[in-house]
Parts: structure tokens; sequence; C-alpha cells
């Protein structure tokens, strides 16, 4: 599989001489810097006082360290109209990404389950079908679905949000667990099967047990989508029900009178640090959730 | 009445027939084996039996009961896979009690079921292990054992020796033979392996492309071969086949062995059935077992001939010698005694026990009797 | 013996064993109605007069017309190519040739990888957000390199109306250039050695080598990566919106943020409609051939 290639380094292309080794990891140096300012900025402009912005430059250490803005970030900044920081869209991310993770991922896995180890006419079609979902431009369905959330009286609310992300996460979780089921050998259902076992029993005693890591690509994919989402926050949520990436837009944005860049800063790593910590906590199944979709099924 | 019978089974997948018509019945205590090349619809017809599959015409019945309609679980069998399938999340001993929690079997009842299976296997030590944790000849002994606390009718076993390497094999293939010995069960064995089909079977049943060729015991399709195909599938080394002639000359019949420019071989046979005269004057296949190819010292109780070949390759196995041999521009292969002498290359007169040579059509490959 | 044989009524039966069908049910119905329900009715609004709400007057093509006469659409097309091949064409070149770096036996290779991957893990408006600061004139890297020395460094890509595009096609590159030398990796790991041994004893140099043999060999990654780039880079909203806010003026502007603004701002939802149907037709246009010839290559597996 694309994760075990991925992990165990082969023999060596070529052999290096000096010289191109130290290109080589020159090379390689320069690139991290590059890939690390931005995080780096972020932090060492969220932990200076305003001043010493306008005076020195991006990289330079803070010489007053200071969590003032990473406090009024969290408990004071104005996001819109309300000037209660961020802390209350950080929980509605919280919530709906919850939600959102956990439904998706359960129905993924039993769709998968169905599509591999009960096959029935036009069980391909259907899949297809459902992957289709994966690939569409959530422009497309803005209007009805804005239309819909109305009627159910949902407009602005973190369920409607949940409804949503379950409703085009499904296509995701699906294509994880039935890529997983359909390498899981055949013979082990059918052992099931002849001890007695039926639909349920097997999904639960059987597949389920032997889950654990598609569960989890599953889970870190959706929450980091989930949580990341800005398009269908900002199109079906106002106020006080909206996620974190649209409050953090809304302060970052907004043209009042000074601005608080550090305040904004912090605000930002905030936004980031929980897909942050799942990645780096969860690294391994990050990457196989990534592949998924682009290996070969 | 039958233990299981196998009615006009035929299984169709879209426009190819898999199954063409498959009619066996198995006897309580017998040991079936189902034996052909790959694709012959061998294991399809297990799974059929098993309920794993449907036919799409034809009746499935155990114990003298209709079970076309019943799941898998309920009819009275157990399944022994090619790789085993041990539920890998699980212990061996819970491995092995999972059918009877799913017949809501009582604790008490489980625990000295797997008790008394383990025993019978040797695998004790095992129960609180993982699959993962065992070799491939200990998997399958639980494997077995899963199979064995059901209590079915009928065993089914789908090429369970497959995986394993060649020693281990040899040793697993007497331990199920001593099994079927020790429980008197039902099994309807398929292996791929013509071998274990006559060290295992008390009737062996030899399938090509969907059809049955042959259904007997492994003396009958051994000595007995019904057609070309299965005279030439069991047995090892294969049966030679030869075309000839048959030719009459004066009162006897001569079978005349002759490719191309070689030189001629003529053997006069003793009397033959009316079938075999009918084909004076004809082309034929000669079968001819190895072992009923003899050098110096006699063998067998029929009459003989001898006849003139030139040895090829000589291949001794310790036990014997094999030998390739061109007969009249065929190659045929003997097995003679350890300390053979000819070097290939060289010429010698070999015997030939008639009794056991038999022939069959050379169109259609049928036995002719 | 066997356990109880319940008698079991035909419409439980038939309910256990159509039991498979029932469970995905939801999800077919669900697909069918929010995504392909949702993309006729869409579709059908963008033949519509509808402005603030929906206006079932059917006016052909019309919208479709307005919207490529608009000059905000002109400028988001022309953005879209150049953002789109610069943004693949970068992140595939870069991609590649931290894959190839990293495949020479490095020793923090594990560390290295977290550090070019991470940026996929962020959300675009934290990515956005950063890069507008870094970007920022007179705050930012122009800050730095002046007070490095160079007095005279300029550096306003981010507020010209004509380089500011290429500020959302540094940010973008930067987020996603980890994710191809992810894919990368992978493919050069799955690489069979013995190949690249045979083409040594035959006497070819190591960059003789990449070229003619392992290049070509990852094709099909090549060809993922360009149909998932695509992808995003027609996508890309949030990263616009966070970086420029479609500006200066609506010189970033894209296909996205003209579909959101007309829709949900200068209420015109026909014209937002028929935007985003144009968005969706250029996606299957990429999607549907790759995902066509995936399936057919990689038939349901062995049974």
């Amino acid at each position: 599989m694309a994760e075990a290639a991925w992990e165990t380094p082969k023999m060596a292309r070529g052999r290096g001489n000096r010289w191109s080794r130290v290109i080589i990891y020159g090379l390689l140096a320069f690139f991290a810097l590059v890939y690390l300012l931005p995080l780096v900025v972020m932090l060492l402009t969220s932990l200076k006082p305003l001043p010493e912005i306008y005076a020195g430059n991006m990289i330079a250490l803070p010489q007053e360290w200071t969590v003032e803005p990473w406090r009024k970030a969290w408990e004071e900044v104005c996001v819109g109209l309300a000037c209660h920081g961020i802390k209350g869209y950080f929980w509605n991310s919280i919530k709906m990404a919850f939600f959102g993770v956990t439904i998706s991922t359960a129905i993924g896995a039993l769709n998968g389950y169905v599509l591999t180890k009960w096959r029935f006419r036009g069980d391909n079609l259907l899949f297809g079908l459902i992957l289709f979902g994966c690939f569409i431009p959530f422009q497309i369905v803005l209007i009805p679905m804005a239309t819909i959330l109305g009627k159910l009286g949902l407009a602005s609310s973190t369920t409607g949000l949940v409804l949503v992300h379950v409703t085009y996460g499904i296509a995701f979780t699906t294509l994880f667990f039935r890529n997983y089921y359909a390498v899981f050998p055949d013979e082990l259902v059918k052992a099931a099967m002849m001890d007695g076992a039926r639909f349920w029993a097997i999904f639960f005693r059987i597949l389920l047990p032997s889950s654990g890591p598609i569960i989890a690509v599953s889970m870190i994919w959706q929450f980091t989508n989930i949580w990341n989402d800005f398009l269908f926050g900002a199109s079906f949520s106002t106020g006080e029900s909206a996620p974190m990436t649209v409050a953090l837009n809304n302060v970052v944005n907004t043209s009042t009178a000074e601005r608080e860049y550090n305040v904004h800063m912090a605000a930002a790593v905030i936004a980031a640090l929980p897909t942050l910590l799942v990645y780096v906590f969860g690294g391994r199944y990050f990457v196989r959730g990534l592949m998924a979709g682009s290996v070969k099924g | 009445m039958s233990s299981l019978e196998l009615l006009g089974i035929k299984k169709r997948y879209g426009d190819s027939e898999i199954l063409k018509g498959i009619d066996i019945s198995v006897d309580a205590g017998e040991f079936l084996v189902l034996v052909g090349p790959s694709g012959c619809g061998k294991s399809t017809l297990l799974n059929i039996i098993a309920g794993l599959d449907t036919a799409t015409e034809g009746d499935v019945r155990i114990g003298g009961r209709s079970v076309r309609d019943e799941h898998p679980s309920e009819r009275d069998i157990a399944m022994v896979f090619q790789s085993y399938a041990l539920y890998p999340n699980m212990t061996v001993a819970q491995n092995i009690s999972f059918g009877m929690e799913m017949r809501k079997v009582p604790k008490p009842e489980r625990e000295r079921a797997i008790q008394d299976a383990s025993k019978l296997l040797q695998i004790e030590h095992l129960l609180g292990r993982r699959p993962g944790q065992l070799s491939g000849g200990q998997r399958q002994r639980v494997a077995m054992g899963r199979a064995l606390v059901r209590n079915p009718k009928i065993f089914l076993f789908d090429e369970p020796l497959s995986n394993l390497d060649a020693q281990l094999r040899l040793d697993m293939r007497t331990e199920i033979k001593k099994l079927h010995q020790r429980l008197g069960a039902t099994i309807v064995y398929v292996t791929h392996d013509q071998i274990e089909a006559m060290t295992l079977a008390t009737r062996i049943a030899v399938m090509r492309n969907g059809e049955l060729q042959q259904l007997g015991t492994p003396a009958e399709v051994y000595s007995e071969p019904v057609n070309l195909f299965v005279a030439g599938f069991m047995g090892s080394p294969r049966m030679n086949l030869a075309p000839g002639r048959l030719v009459q000359a004066g009162n006897e019949l001569v079978l005349e062995i002759q490719a191309g420019e070689q030189p001629k071989v003529a053997i006069a046979l003793p009397s033959q059935p009316e079938a075999v005269r009918a084909y004076a004057g004809r082309e034929i296949i000669a079968g001819l077992r190895a072992e009923a190819i003899s050098y110096g010292a006699v063998s067998g109780n029929g009459p003989r001939r001898t006849m003139n070949a030139t040895v090829e390759v000589t291949e001794p196995t310790g036990a014997d010698t094999l030998a390739v041999l061109m007969v009249g521009g065929h190659e045929m292969t003997a097995r003679l005694q350890p300390d053979f002498p000819l070097r290939a290359g060289q010429q010698g007169e070999f015997g030939i026990d008639l009794g056991k040579l038999i022939f069959f059509e050379p169109k259609g490959g049928q036995r002719i009797k | 013996m066997k356990a109880d044989a319940r008698r079991q009524t035909p419409a439980v039966l038939w309910l256990q064993r159509n039991l498979p069908k029932i469970v995905l049910s939801p999800t077919v119905a669900i697909t069918l109605v929010f995504v392909y329900g949702f993309i006729a009715w869409t579709t059908l609004l963008s033949f519509t007069r509808s402005k603030t709400i929906p206006n079932f007057d059917w006016v052909g093509f019309s919208q479709y017309a307005r919207v490529w006469a608009h000059p905000r659409w002109d400028v988001a097309m022309h953005n879209l190519w150049i953002f789109g091949l610069l943004y693949i064409g970068l992140c595939l070149a870069i991609g590649l040739l931290l894959a190839i770096l990293l495949d020479q036996r490095i020793r923090q290779e594990g560390t290295l990888r977290a550090i070019y991957l991470y940026p996929m893990a962020l959300s675009f408006i934290v990515t956005g957000t950063a890069w507008k600061w870094m970007l920022n004139p007179g705050l930012g890297v122009e800050k730095l390199m002046r007070g490095w020395g160079f007095e005279d460094f300029k550096f306003d890509w981010i507020i010209n109306e004509d380089m500011a595009i290429y500020c959302v096609v540094i940010a973008g590159v930067w987020q996603a250039s980890g994710f191809v030398m992810a894919m990368f990796l992978a493919g050069l790991r799955g690489i069979d050695d013995d190949i690249v041994k045979a083409a040594s004893i035959d006497g070819a140099s190591m960059p003789r080598i990449y070229l003619r043999i392992i290049l070509p060999m990852l094709r099909p990654i090549f060809l993922s990566a360009v149909v998932i780039l695509a992808h995003l880079a027609i996508k890309s909203y949030d990263l616009v919106l966070a970086l420029t806010g479609g500006g200066p003026g609506y010189a970033t502007e894209l296909p996205s943020t003209f579909m959101y603004v007309h829709t949900f701002l200068r209420n015109e939802l026909a014209m937002g409609s028929a935007s985003a149907v144009m968005m969706l037709l250029t996606v299957a246009a990429i999607i549907v051939p790759y995902l066509y010839s995936e399936m057919r290559s990689s038939r349901r597996p062995a049974h």
C-alpha cells in the first residue's frame, strides 16, 4: 500500500559524492525554512506588542514577550458587531466538527461494508455516483442548500452546518472505507457466515474491530476538512453560530481603525492549532487520507 | 440415505457455464475429493454445497433434506478455508467459540467443546494466542478445531494444504486422514493436487471444465480411467499415452507404435475384449503406467512381452529410477529398479505387463472397453 | 441441533434479504437529492430571470451571456488560467524536486517530510492571513529586506493590480506542494530498485536514469496530481478571500469569488448560478474522463 511504501526508504538512488550531499541538504534546509517561515512569523507576531511590530521586522524576536494578544483574541476581539473574542466561535467549530466527523464516519463505514461484502447488481455504478460528490465544486449547491436550510429553519445554526458537512463528507468517508474493505479478506466474511453471523454481526464483530487504521484516517480527514471549511460556514451561518474560520476572516478583514496585527495573528494561530495538533499526532493517517483519493482504488 | 446429494447442479455466470450438470451422492463417513485443474469448477461446487453461492439449476440435499434455500449456517456443515480465515482480532479460543456464540450455545457447553477439540488437535497451549502469532500448521489446526466444534453432518475443505510448505503439507495430510478415521466424519475436500486426492479419498470426483469426468475409488480412477483426461491427470508420473495402430496379424492383434522414420515397435497382444478387437486396422491410443514397464527381473503377474527401446534420460529418485525411454518414436516413462544399469543413449529390452495395457479412442479420448 | 426455527413473516424475510440495499439507501437518497438534485436546481436557476429570489421565467442562455460579457468575469477567467497553470506547474516542479531530494536517504527525512506537508493541515483562511501579513508592503518581506540593507527593495505585489494574482500563486503553492511531494515520494518508493540497478550496470548516469526511466514510470502520479491540483485551483475561494479579498478592486477575482459575490451580495441569483454551472463543467471536464479511466482499469478487486 502507498503508506507502507512511503514509510520505508529504499536504497539510495545514486552514490553521493561530498558536493552533491551538500547541495541536497542545502536545498532541503532552504525549503524547510520557507515552509516554516509563515508559521514562525505568525507566532512571533502574536507575541509582540503592537509598537514593536511597527518598529521592527517580521522575523525579529520579541523584545517584550506578551500573551496579551492571545487573551484579547480569545475574549475581546470584535467579530462583526459582537466583541467577545473568538472563543464562542471556536466552540461552535468544535461542536460542528465532533458531530460531523462521527456521523459521516459511521455512515461511510456502513456504506463501504455494503459496497464490498454484499455485492448486488449496479453496486459499482452506485459507488461511482457517490464518489462524484467528492469532486463537485461546492458553489454548485450553495443556493439550493441555502433555500432548504431556510425552509427547515436551520438557516443559521450549528445543526444546519453539521447536516451540510455530513451530507458532503459521506462521499469521502465512503471512499476510504470502501477501498479498505475491498482488500479485507472475503474468506473471513464467508467463515463468519458459516458460523452463523448475519449482516450486523459480521460488521460489528469481524470488520469493525479490524478497522482501526481506516477509522483514524476517516476521522482525521473529516476533522481537518470540516474545521478548515470556510465556504459552507460563510454561506450558511451568521453571527453567533459562525464557525472559527468565518470568525477569523471577519476579524482579520474588518477595516476598523487600528489594525491589531498581533491579535489577528494570535487568532490565526488559535484557529490553526486543532488541525495542526491532529496533524502532528496523527500524521501517518493524515497522509493516508490524502493518498486514498489519488492512488488507484 | 445418503449424507449429501448433488442433483443436476448447474451454474452460469453471465455467458459462461461454470458447472454443466453435476450429479454426485455421498454416503455417511465417505471422504469425497473433488479434484481437477484450476478453473474446473470444483471450488464453485463446494461453495454451492456450503450455501455461499447458489446454483443456477439443480438441488443440494443434506441428510435427505433440500437445503437450497437455507443459509450456510443452517445447513449443519462446517468449512475449512484455504487461508484458514481465522478472525484476526480474536484469540484462538474465541475463534473456535464464535460459531457457538452465534448459535447461542450456553457457556459451559462451549467451554467443554473447546476443550475437547483443542485436546484432539493438540492446540490446548495455543488457546490464548492470536492468529498472527501462530505458524501455518497451527492455524490449520485451529481452523479445523473451529469446524469440529460445530459437530456438523459434513465437513468441507477448500484446498486447506495449498498454503503450506512441502513437508508440512505431508504431515497435515496424514493428520486429516487420521481425523477422518477417528471421527468417521463425512468429508468433501477440494484440491488440485492429485496425490492428495489419491491418498485421502475414499472416492474421487475428477472434474474438468465444469463436468464430472469420473467418479470412483482411487484404485478405479488410477487403473481404470474412463478417458484420456483422467488417465493423464491422475498418477505421478503421468500415464504413458502413446498413439499407435492395432494390426491384425493372423490370429494375433498387434499394437504398432511408430512415429515418423523411427523403427517400429510391435507388441503382440493377448486376447482382448470385443470392443478392442473392433479397432483392428485403426489408429488407437495405448495407455500404460510407468510401473508396468520393467527391465531385467520380472514384475507383475500379467502376460508380458518385451520391446526394444532407447534410454533418453534417467532420473534416480533413491527408491527407484525413472527412465524416459524412446519407444518407436514416442517417449515413455518407466519406473525401474534403483540400480538400473543403462545410461542415456543405450538401448535395451524392456518388459511390459500387458495386463495393465489399456486403450483409448483417438477422437474423443474415451476408454475402449 | 439447530437453534429455534422461528416462523418469519414474508415482510421480515424481505427486510433481511434486502438489508444491504436498505442500509445503503439513505446515502443514495442523499446523493441523489443533495448532489445531483441540487446541481439540477442550480442549473435550472441559471436559465431563469432570478435576481434576489428565485423566479422561474425562462430566459435561455441570456444569463450566461451576461456573465461572459461581464468585465469581472473576464478578469476571473484570465486569473484562473494564470493561477491554474502556475499553481499546477510550480507545485509539480517543487513537489517532484523535494521528493527526489528526500529519496536520497536523508537523515532527518521524517521531520523534513512533516515540515513540507503541514501546510495542508491548515485552513486556507489561516494560510491567506499569514501570507497577507508577510506580503504586506511596509511591514512584511519588504520591510525585512530593507532592514537587511536592500534599501530599494520593493515588494508591493499584493496591492498591485497586475501582480496581486501572483501572490495568490505563491500562497497556494506553499500550501499544496507538500502534498504533491508526498505523492511523488510514495511513487518513487514504489519503483523497483532492481530496475535502477539494471540501468546502472548498463552504464547510465543518475540524472539520465531519472530522466529516462524513473520519471516516465511516475506518469500516473503526474496525472493524478494534475487532476487534483486543477480541481483545487478551480475550487479555491477561501484562499483568495483571506489573502486579497478579491482585490485590489477585483484584480484577483476568480470564478469562485465571482459566484459568491453575485449570488449573495449583488442579488443576481441567476448569474451566480450560471457561473457555478460553468465551474462545475470545468471540473467535470477534467474529473470525469479521469475517474472513468480509473474505474475501468481497476475493476472490482478479485472476489
